[in-house]
């Protein structure tokens, strides 16, 4: 299970890298997703899969899978969810702004 | 006692809040903001006392032990910070009160300024590598939002670009916490200290400790990861930039220093040389970005580079006097180039334009500003006995006695082109024929000036005062050298 994830977390971060690099805004916004994907997985896989028990200290009181890497992540996704719509509308608006949605163009010169 | 830990976090997070409510009435946000900066102010003056007294302050939040909650940790380093954050932060946001629009104070301007606070303050306290993550987040989206604040054309695209290098760097960051989790267990500082020096620095940590140099690299704008700095510098409101200079990538450079004094301090050979090498490059390519340039904001931008890396120099030689200095720097560097991007505020507001070749002869007309700037640029270029001289001192000293000779002279060549790219602004807008025009050279500043003036004062204060504030920052250096006064403070064994 750990390969899978592994290997999937490596196609997240290979695409979104590859997004990244392209011309278009709106990929760019979509590699930055995918990326936060990747990395969200990676911080689950990298604690540890499934390792016995629900985390219920009263019930259970053998192995239990470790919480922790659950809880930093719901705060990652609350955070890059936060962003991503950020990302959304200041893309947006500089698409609006300047016409245009190759990054080429946005190169900008002294002219403002 | 230890309550008053929290006072730099809660004063900021819940008056921004509030003032979300008064986003109409102009007058009522700046009233409410300025008590809220003072009171800062304040908290901040008192904590510092409060453990330069009584040593570290540990607050642990909802009273989970360590290592399983999250600390709130003031040590001397992070208590002199708070301090320095809310000095730099008083005088912008009294420079803000003059020069931010009422258009664009009525769009959340003041909150978004001290949620800004909030997460510096907050990436100065924490004691726990997320928590630190989430107070980036807290900073960098208050900082987003700033930049791209008012919209005009350059602002967005450079907040664009500034935005995805930070998320990606975010993103590298996350998968760094999740890296040390697996490989330590911890997340907190002072437990993954101990389960590091357990472990042995080698191999897969040392990955890791890569991996923190890149992402706090980015952040804190050092070579080669600086490229979106001086543009995402020049382009927001001078309030905004001054702000930017003075703080938000120190938080980056806090990071480096805390990360790699505590957590990853068995292997300097190796980790410190790279920060040494960065450190070199980002010097010497910073100053020749600003001699290069014309523009007055984009040179300090440039020179923002430059003075982060004779921080990162100072860190990263590793001995005591050198990071005496380096803090010292942090100081230094706030509060002039704070000063620095103000006086390049009033400037504008006088001549009309940043472009160094359209302006002249500005110290006819307003001849405060021209020596009050005179004298910010000397410091910052380190002409004793300024400030700047008594930060770069130690760097030198400290440079020359661990056999650092290479980056000792590129420290002090920067020096020299730091020197002549300040004097090239004082030769192109200070001096000369005036080319603003006779309604231009009526429009007094001098209430612009009060804002800037104490920050002046200060940089000449601790130029003079150097030896007992050299001596404060000696006891941060011993104190962060032996990371196991960190460490017992936070685990208490």
């Amino acid at each position: 299970m750990e390969l899978l994830m592994s290997i999937s977390i490596g196609v997240l971060f290979m695409v979104g890298t590859y997004l990244l690099l392209s011309k278009s805004i709106i990929r760019v916004v979509m590699g930055l997703l995918l990326l936060s994907h990747g990395a969200h997985l990676l911080l689950l896989t990298m604690a540890g899969l499934k390792q016995g028990m629900p985390a219920l200290v009263d019930r259970y009181d053998q192995a239990f899978t470790d919480p922790l890497p659950q809880a930093l992540i719901l705060t990652a996704i609350v955070i890059s969810f936060g962003m991503t719509s950020f990302s959304l509308a200041i893309a947006y608006r500089t698409y609006k702004f300047h016409k245009t949605d190759n990054l080429d163009e946005l190169r900008g010169s002294n002219d403002d | 006692m230890t309550n008053l830990v929290l006072l730099p976090l809660l004063i900021p997070v819940i008056m921004g809040a509030v003032l979300i409510f008064f986003s109409k009435n102009e007058k009522a946000q700046k009233i409410i903001s300025g008590i809220t900066m003072i009171a800062l102010l304040i908290g901040s003056i008192t904590l510092f006392i409060a453990v330069a007294v009584n040593g570290t302050l540990v607050m642990e939040l909802g009273d989970w032990q360590p290592p399983y909650g999250i600390p709130l940790v003031i040590d001397r380093l992070a208590a002199f910070m708070l301090l320095v954050s809310a000095i730099v932060a008083t005088s912008t946001l009294f420079f803000a009160f003059k020069t931010i629009s009422p258009i664009r104070s009525r769009y959340f301007f003041y909150p978004f300024f001290f949620f800004l606070l909030t997460g510096i303050n907050g990436s100065f306290m924490t004691g726990d590598l997320f928590n630190l993550f989430v107070f980036f987040e807290v900073m960098l989206i208050s900082s987003y939002i700033l930049m791209a604040h008012g919209s005009t054309n350059f602002q967005l695209r450079e907040t664009f670009k500034y935005f995805v290098i930070n998320l990606f760097a975010s993103m590298l960051f996350l998968a760094g916490v999740a890296y040390i989790y697996a490989a330590t267990g911890t997340l907190n500082f002072a437990h993954l200290g101990v389960r590091v020096a357990e472990l042995g620095q080698d191999n897969i940590l040392n990955v890791i400790a890569v991996l923190f140099i890149v992402v706090f690299g980015i952040k804190g704008g050092l070579f080669p990861l600086y490229f979106w700095l001086p543009r995402a510098y020049t382009g927001p409101p001078t309030a905004i930039a001054a702000l930017f200079g003075g703080l938000l990538t120190k938080v980056g450079l806090y990071a480096i220093i805390r990360m790699f004094t505590v957590v990853f301090n068995h292997d300097p050979d190796f980790t410190h040389t790279v920060l040494l090498v960065m450190a070199a490059f980002t010097m010497i390519l910073g100053v020749l970005g600003a001699v290069a340039s014309y523009n007055y904001k984009s040179i300090l931008a440039y020179h923002c580079i430059s003075q982060y890396g004779y921080i990162m120099m100072g860190f990263s030689i590793f001995s005591p006097i050198a990071i005496a200095g380096a803090i010292y720097f942090i100081a230094h560097h706030s509060i002039v180039k704070t000063a620095l991007f103000q006086f390049a505020g009033v400037t504008e507001k006088i001549t009309g334009t940043s472009d160094l070749k359209k302006m002249g002869g500005v110290i006819s007309s307003h001849p405060w500003l021209a020596w009050l700037f005179f004298i910010t640029a000397m410091s910052l270029a380190g002409i004793p006995p300024l400030a700047g001289f008594f930060a770069k001192y130690p760097l030198v000293l400290g440079g020359l006695e661990e056999g650092n000779y290479i980056v000792v002279a590129v420290a002090l060549f920067v020096g020299l082109l730091t020197l002549y790219s300040m004097i090239k602004i004082m030769k192109f807008v200070y001096w000369g024929k005036a080319k603003h025009d006779e309604e231009r050279q009526k429009i007094s500043v001098r209430k612009l000036l009060y804002s800037v003036a104490p920050l002046v004062i200060l940089t000449v204060v601790i130029g003079f005062g150097a030896e007992p504030v050299l001596q404060f920052t000696t006891e941060i250096a011993d104190e962060i050298l032996d990371p196991t006064i960190y460490i017992t403070s936070v685990l208490g064994e």
